[in-house]
């Protein structure tokens, strides 16, 4: 549960409740970006996220996404345990 | 340097073990603790303990969430998920911590109705799936994780869940930092400071360690070379003969830390007076309860929560490692009764828990140099 995954957000689905579809390494699915709100700046799509437990923890650039990605395939069984839990959650 | 060419920059690897070879002064020892969980991942993945000088010694702290849950706490879990009509949802790490008389995993077996998550969110959807039932909860972790509990309590809160209550187990990442600088038999040289609890929280909270107790502080990110630069920061404030809180990590972790964040961790919970950490003891205003606002979301109102205290099994010596006094290896079960198929401490649970990295890492890195 410690790992924050880097993801992309490809759009809004839920303005009200703050959700967003993400992109981690090929996986769609909703995330949480209500804590990214401060001073009306937010994120939005095309936005790289750091994920945490199905909220949006920081903004981060691309080129650190892909670079924490590549540190955490190296990690192996602990990145993948984290994907399958990403890919039973169905926030909505 | 056997890892350093797994790095995202193996020159910058050398370079900082290079820097790091003449910040130190031979014939002093330097003891530095990485606070979080993550780091200590990294640091036996990457055999970064091997790269530093033989008299830089890192010490893992007491940041992983799951290892400091003591086993009183898990009872309380473990009774309320055997109330009728209670569907009991936790992390998938905390389903294996042991309690006194077993863990979350085997109350299922039993017939409690106990299913992981990966967020709260999902908890509430199991709420609002289920209307007869009773929902629950387990939140754990430090500040990184809190204020997706305090969001989504507030969304349930919004939505009307009538079904859905949260048994807080939060905690704070610095008052045990203070117990642990406070305690007589302790001698550290400087911090290696958390990044995701600070992405939350900021630096800003860390100034305490320079200005009461005159240690340098780094707030670090995860990854090797990361790890690496903030034990050069460090050692550099050493060699300088300053203490201040540096921040390594600025591409992610603001100094003031994410305000929305910590506004909802305010609207939400409040301090408890005391909350008992495993093998630390209690320790005062170091764990959050749902604010009085919210009661009606607590799992600790709706239910009788027994509250029960375990003292730690003897054999277990969780306390001592959370403390950074032994490394895990020398923990009398550790890799022998104590494996993480069946933990008898939380540091053999989780992979950021000491025992478990050192465990599936650091041993073998060992056995090379013993051969
Ligand atoms: S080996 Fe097991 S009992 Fe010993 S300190 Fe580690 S987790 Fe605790």
């Amino acid at each position: 549960m410690c790992l924050a995954i880097p993801g992309q957000i490809v759009e809004v689905v839920d303005e009200s409740n703050r959700l967003a579809r993400v992109d981690v390494a090929g996986v769609h699915r909703n995330v949480n970006i209500g804590l990214l709100d401060s001073d009306g700046v937010g994120v939005g799509p095309g936005d790289w996220v750091l994920i945490h437990v199905g909220f949006a923890m920081s903004k981060v650039d691309e080129a650190e996404a892909l670079e924490t990605r590549r540190q955490l395939q190296a990690m192996g069984d602990d990145y993948e345990a984290e994907l399958e839990e990403l890919k039973a959650s169905v926030i909505e | 340097m056997k890892y350093v060419d797994e790095f995202r920059d193996p020159e910058l690897g050398r370079a900082l073990a290079g820097e790091i070879l003449s910040l130190v002064e031979p014939g002093r020892h330097y003891k530095l603790m990485e606070v979080c969980g993550g780091h200590t991942h990294s640091i036996y993945k990457f055999g970064l303990d091997d790269l530093l000088p033989e008299n830089v010694e890192l010490v893992h702290g007491p940041g992983c969430p799951v290892c400091v849950i003591p086993m009183g706490r898990v009872d309380d879990g473990i009774a309320v998920a055997h109330e009728p009509g209670v569907i009991f949802t936790c992390f998938g790490d905390m389903l294996r911590i042991p309690g006194s008389e077993g863990s979350l995993l085997e109350a299922k077996a039993e017939g409690a109705d106990v299913r992981m998550v990966y967020s709260p969110l999902d908890a509430l959807r199991i709420a609002k799936e289920n209307p007869d039932r009773e929902v629950v909860f387990f939140a754990i972790g430090f500040e990184t994780t809190a204020p997706s509990t305090a969001l989504t309590i507030k969304r349930a809160r919004a939505e009307g869940v009538p079904n859905f209550s949260v048994m807080c187990s939060h905690v704070t990442i610095v008052p045990p930092l203070r117990a642990l600088l406070d305690s007589p038999d302790m001698r550290l040289d400087g911090f290696i400071g958390p990044g995701h609890v600070s992405t939350v929280v900021g630096a800003r909270p860390f100034e305490f360690i320079p200005s009461d107790y005159a240690k340098p502080i780094v707030v670090a990110g995860f990854e090797p070379l990361d790890v690496l630069q903030a034990v050069t920061m460090i050692l550099r404030q050493l060699a300088e003969g300053r203490c201040e809180v540096e921040n390594q990590y600025t591409r992610v972790v603001p100094y003031d830390g994410n305000p929305r964040a910590l506004e909802v961790l305010s609207e939400v919970f409040e301090l408890r007076p005391h909350f008992e950490w495993r093998g630390l003891g209690f320790i005062s205003q170091s764990g959050l309860r749902i604010a009085d606002e919210y009661a009606d979301l607590d799992t600790e109102q709706r239910f009788s929560v027994p509250g029960v205290r375990v003292a730690d099994p003897k054999a277990c010596q969780c306390g001592e490692v959370l403390k950074g006094v032994i490394k895990p290896w020398e923990c009398k079960v550790f890799g022998t009764a104590c494996t993480p198929e069946r933990p008898i401490g939380t540091c053999m649970v989780s992979s950021e828990g000491a025992c478990a990295a050192y465990y599936n890492y650091g041993r073998f890195a060992r056995e090379r140099e013993v051969v």
